[in-house]
């Protein structure tokens, strides 16, 4: 009796002890987005699961403010620092708000790194884009051009007058414009990223602007809206809506032919990327320095500019051709 | 009110010690008024908000994690004092959060300006109480709706602050001005949390133990009466407005130096958490009522509530369910009370 007694009590305290000695090497590393609710982080989101299920410790904690507002992103951090996470990567609302909260979580050891939009580099370790600004500007321009041998007029729907990436973008266009002759920006309109407000610029575009050829609009929501509207106005076929989109949220205008194209790049190997390198950077078995190559697992490496910023893969086309293969995935 | 009380109190005690027939003056004892009170409510509340928050996570009794969660109320605490008297004289002040646009704003252009730190400190009051003033010279002085009047001047100051900002943003204010939003008075002590603590007493004052405040709660109740029984009340609107614009002021200040920077978006929102926090803390909407101590106890259960429920990574969606069904529960509660009674 007195045997099998000991021996289901070493049994259970070598259970408790086990338990207890993986949970404390479990990696919890946080995925910090925008705003919850928004197919693309949705996106992200499970590629730092597929990551996380690669790498077999670590705890994916998926989380974000209901706004886009720097405000709330700094709440959700410091909850993220009192529970003394890991790892925190983010995609900030704001470049500088986030800062002297991040630094605070670096000051208490936890490693952070921002991904899809950029921290300033003193509030993070590292930052992943997606694709580089000046290829994503490029892009967008021949989308639109691609459709328009004899080029035109073109506008742009972007997301909110502060948003980081789309105004880098629409920069980094403007730049490549001259080679693209007789494509011509006519006007930037800002739909905040609200549907409804994104569909009234674009009415307002389509009113102002008669013989508009294209509409970029390189934010996800802000392209949905643009189709919507030129669906409405029965301009299918004379008004191109393209930018950066969801496959799954712009198959049905893809069909329709409200728009030829669109491109993005995977949000799921974003988020499986940026998974990766804050695992290995919390690790030690990579450093955050200039010219440092970082392991993404399935996603090669990444290498870092002076800035500490590297870019993840080229962003890819969607038509209809092969709409359908992707829009059930994100 | 007060001096009433005490000697109502008193002819309470003659009654019961003198001989025949005793009638009440009221109906519950002073006492049990106390217990039965909004604001005892609340703090049953806010205590089994804490309870269950310290049981739910192992993170949440930390000094150093309630220190970083005070950060979520503080600054909108501070404007909620000074708008919780504003609505209970009746009137309301929508745009408080884009009055701390625009003083972040105005700090920011005298801060590449090289000006220093105490400029900056009394621009971002001066520009506070200057709005303010804007909004109490078109309300007392044109005797126009204050909700028409702040919706108008929501969408004025933030404009300015977007066409002098566009897209970008300031940045790199000086070391010294991080002490507003990022310091510590003491230990834990947040140079914020103190301000809340300064501000909840100077406005409990001012409320309840003042000639000003007693004059609040007459125009909230009746302000034709007031005015006949000459009270100016033109004047005191205006220095409502001015004491609103004067805190979104200091919040800007404190705001600006926690995210050391100033984007045109700063605060967005701001002002319906403020409302928020004031009708949660008992005040009512309409006018007429409401107490200081009530907001500074709901504040701190908006905190508690983010807070605890950010450590447990719920998501922000569902937070915000909570919080609305938590405002709701605890206006409706009490009416539910007393129709089950009858």
């Amino acid at each position: 009796m007195s045997i099998l007694k000991k021996a289901l009590t070493t049994a259970a305290l070598a259970t408790v002890l086990m338990a207890t000695g993986a949970h404390a090497e479990t990696k919890r590393i946080a995925l910090v987005v925008k705003a919850l609710g928004i197919g693309f982080f949705e996106a992200a989101a499970k590629g730092a699961e597929e990551a996380a299920k690669e790498l077999g410790d670590v705890e994916i904690i998926y989380t974000g403010p209901t706004d886009t507002t720097a405000e709330g992103q700094i709440e959700v951090i410091n909850s993220l620092i009192a529970q003394k996470v890991d790892a925190i990567a983010v995609s900030a609302n704001d470049t500088d708000a986030l800062v002297p909260t991040l630094k605070k979580a670096m000051d208490r050891g936890i490693t952070v790194i921002s991904w899809d939009s950029g921290v300033a580099p003193d509030g993070r370790l590292m930052h992943l884009n997606p694709s580089s600004s000046a290829l994503i500007g490029n892009t967008i321009v021949k989308l639109a051009a691609d459709h328009l041998p004899d080029g035109g007029d073109v506008a742009i729907l972007s997301a909110t007058t502060t948003s980081t990436n789309q105004n880098v973008w629409i920069e980094e266009a403007k730049k490549v414009l001259p080679n693209y002759p007789g494509i011509n920006i006519v006007a930037t309109v800002y739909g905040d990223d609200l549907a409804d407000k994104s569909y009234r610029e674009t009415q307002g575009l389509l009113q102002t602007y008669p013989d508009l050829k294209a509409i970029i609009a390189p934010t996800s929501v802000g392209i949905v809206a643009a189709a919507q509207a030129v669906t409405d106005a029965g301009k299918i076929g004379s008004v191109n809506v393209t930018g950066l989109g969801l496959p799954s949220e712009m198959a049905g205008h893809v069909k329709s032919g409200a728009s030829k194209s669109f491109a993005i790049w995977n949000p799921i190997d974003l988020g499986y990327a940026a998974t990766m390198i804050a695992y290995n950077l919390s690790n030690g078995t990579a450093k955050a320095e200039a010219g440092a190559e970082i392991p993404m697992g399935r996603m090669g490496t990444v290498k870092l500019d002076d800035n500490k910023e590297g870019a993840m893969a080229d962003p890819f086309t969607y038509d209809a051709s092969n709409i359908d293969q992707f829009s059930s995935i994100f | 009110m007060t001096a009433t009380t005490e000697d109502q109190a008193g002819q309470d005690q003659a009654g019961k010690t003198g001989a025949g027939r005793h009638i009440p003056d009221r109906l519950t004892s002073p006492a049990a008024r106390a217990l039965k009170s909004w604001e005892m409510l609340l703090f049953v509340v806010a205590v089994a908000i804490f309870i269950a928050n310290s049981i739910a996570s192992p993170y949440f009794l930390d000094p150093w994690n309630l220190s970083d969660a005070s950060f979520n109320f503080t600054e909108k605490a501070m404007i909620a004092f000074a708008m919780a008297m504003l609505i209970i004289a009746g009137e309301i002040d929508l745009s408080v959060a884009s009055i701390i646009a625009l003083a972040s704003t105005v700090m920011g252009l005298a801060m590449t300006a090289g000006a220093p730190v105490w400029m900056l400190v009394v621009l971002g009051l001066g520009t506070g109480l200057v709005c303010g003033a804007i909004n109490g010279a078109l309300v007392a002085g044109l005797g126009l709706p204050s909700i028409v009047v702040t919706i108008g001047t929501m969408s004025l100051f933030r404009g300015i602050s977007y066409i002098v900002l566009g897209d970008g943003a300031y940045t790199g204010y000086p070391e010294a001005f991080g002490w507003f939003g990022q310091g510590y008075v003491w230990w834990v002590f947040s140079v914020e949390l103190a301000l809340f603590v300064i501000a909840a007493i100077v406005f409990g004052i001012l409320l309840h133990r003042t000639n000003f405040g007693r004059m609040v709660y007459v125009i909230g109740n009746n302000a034709t009466a007031a005015r006949f029984s000459g009270v100016r009340v033109e004047r005191i609107r205006f220095i409502l407005f001015l004491l609103t614009g004067l805190m979104s002021g200091i919040a800007a200040v404190c705001l600006t130096s926690r995210l050391g920077s100033t984007r045109p978006s700063i605060a967005t929102g701001f002002e319906l958490e403020v409302v928020t926090m004031v009708v949660l803390g008992g005040v009512n909407i309409l006018g007429g009522s409401g107490s200081i101590p009530g907001v500074v106890i709901a504040a701190l259960v908006m905190g508690l509530v983010t807070f605890g429920l950010g450590l447990l990574n719920v998501p922000g969606i569902v937070m915000s369910i909570i919080v609305g069904a938590l405002l709701i529960g605890v206006i409706a509660l009490p009416r539910l009370w007393a129709m089950w009674r009858k």
